[in-house]
């Protein structure tokens, strides 16, 4: 059973029952699920998880209430993937990929749709819809047509086509806006009032939805034997998933379930649109929206809901955030697939990327274990390597053409 | 110069459940102070204590983000919206 007791404004403190609420009514802060820790003591416990389901809902006493069960397409328990050769390009000691590519759609975006639609279930909503830069559109689609709701997925117009393909198969409304993600959330946010029987998974769900990205620490943390992690190196967009992998850290250490520090938490930005790093960069408490710029159109919010949020979780231990170019984005998706096996959309490259900048800058700690969080599938972003990525002789079909461009000599590329 | 104020549903119960409130008004701050006269109450929703816009409220004009014109002090046009938007919301 869920140990969520309701919904608390973090600006105000306000208390509110687990309803379809999501700002605060008098100082429109964010809210967020609350837990009886203190019930959930002993109760939930190693063993008590090890006996759920191989998907993120193995912590279900840890997520918001499903009412009937879980909206299920069979998110989470992503490999974390021991990374060895990416390390030693990276001059690190201990680095582990959350290799979160496997998920049902492709993105850790399956997390927290699965919790968002749980919720909308159970809170009596029957349409599914939210604001997209294209992996949660798709995840949003993909599961309400598991369940047989209608979708409404609103995207920005020129994303990638894959995305948009992605997107429409499900069957659902995709409506395309042109104009900047930023844009599209705007629109949605006003969109929400005139359709109050909608459930737009990060809008009017989203204190359940970002729930979700709480399993990303349990995973970890469970996957490496109840141990935190010294450090973790998360993608940046509204911010979300990097307060919440904190909080899901938090509360296992409430429990007593791990053992070591909590998480030094660091951030990862495209250049062309890094509110959060500059930010941080600078010193401040707030974020100045930017106009994004950048091919990694999943983390392309030039106005990160979370972003103050993200500054005080990245100050409090000393981390750090990197701000890296489309040049290095690219070249770090194909060291990532030639080095480790997995191919990642270009927010796993700005990840990548800016693993490296921050190793070589030193914030990141070379020798002690790094968690760097791989949020979805390169096959989401074919666009931004197709270029790059292809044929390496073309012939015709007979074996003197074939020896003739396959040199006895000729060895693969294997590292950076 | 008659502005439209366009309210999130949050608000919506300080203005007779009205999704919008024409006023007279020629900028943003001026805006909100006209509602504030017909349906106190709004105003310190949407301000703080010095006067600013509150930091999880984002206001538009004519669809365009205050913080990227003249904050309080943008111009709002005859016919024009004023949108109130909880800035909580959307995003990875």
């Amino acid at each position: 059973m869920s140990f969520a007791i309701g919904l608390q404004c973090r600006e105000c403190k306000a208390t509110y029952p687990s309803e379809a609420l999501f700002v605060c009514e008098i100082c429109f802060g964010p809210l967020e699920v609350q837990y009886d820790l203190a019930a959930a003591k002993g109760v939930v416990t190693h063993e008590s998880i090890a006996a759920g389901p191989n998907s993120i809902w193995r912590y279900h006493d840890l997520l918001p209430d499903t009412g009937v069960g879980p909206v299920d397409l069979g998110a989470g328990w992503t490999p974390l993937r021991r990374a060895d050769r990416l390390a030693a390009v990276l001059g690190v000691r201990e680095l582990y990929l959350k290799d979160d590519t496997v998920n049902p759609t492709g993105s850790f975006k399956d997390r927290v749709v699965s919790v968002a639609l749980s919720s909308a279930r159970r809170l009596g909503f029957t349409t599914a819809a939210c604001a997209s830069t294209g992996n949660l559109a798709t995840s949003v689609a993909a599961h309400a047509a598991a369940i047989g709701w209608p979708s409404v997925t609103i995207i920005p117009a020129d994303l990638e086509s894959s995305k948009i393909a992605m997107a429409a198969i499900f069957g659902g409304t995709v409506i395309a806006v042109e104009g900047t993600y930023d844009d599209v959330n705007r629109l949605c946010a006003e969109l929400v009032s005139e359709h109050p029987d909608w459930a737009f998974a990060n809008i009017n769900l989203r204190a359940y939805y970002a729930e979700g990205s709480k399993t990303l620490a349990f995973e970890i943390a469970e996957q490496l034997g109840w141990r935190t992690p010294a450090q973790v190196i998360v993608p940046l967009a509204s911010g979300s998933q990097l307060t919440k992998i904190a909080k899901g850290f938090r509360e296992l250490d409430e429990l007593g379930l791990t053992t070591g520090a909590a998480p030094i938490l660091f951030g990862a930005q495209a250049a062309g649109c890094s509110p959060i790093a500059q930010a941080f960069a600078a010193g401040d408490d707030t974020v100045t929206p930017v106009r994004p710029n950048t091919i990694a159109r999943s983390l392309a919010i030039g106005n990160p809901a979370d972003g103050p949020y993200v500054l005080d979780e990245l100050r409090a231990r000393g981390g750090d955030c990197g701000s890296v170019s489309d040049e290095e984005i690219l070249e770090c998706i194909g060291l990532l697939a030639r080095t480790e096996g997995v191919f990642a959309e270009t927010a796993g490259g700005v990840t990548i990327a800016s693993l490296r900048q921050l190793v070589n800058r030193g914030s990141i700690d070379r020798d002690q274990p790094i968690v760097a969080i791989i949020s979805g599938h390169g096959l989401k972003t074919l666009d931004a390597v197709v270029d790059t990525a292809t044929v390496t002789h073309t012939i015709t079909p007979s074996l003197a053409a074939a020896q003739s461009v396959l040199s006895p000599h000729l060895v693969m590329e294997t590292s950076s | 110069m008659s502005v439209i104020v366009r309210l999130p549903s949050q608000l919506r119960v300080l203005v007779g459940g009205e999704a919008e409130v024409a006023v007279e008004a020629h900028d943003v701050r001026s805006a909100i102070q006209a509602v504030e006269e017909l349906h106190p109450g709004l105003a310190a929703r949407v301000l703080d204590d010095e006067g600013k816009i509150r930091r999880f409220v984002n206001v538009f004009v004519a669809d365009e983000d205050v913080r990227f014109l003249q904050g309080l002090d943008t111009v709002v046009m005859a016919g024009q919206t004023v949108s109130l938007v909880p800035a909580v919301a959307g995003g990875c």
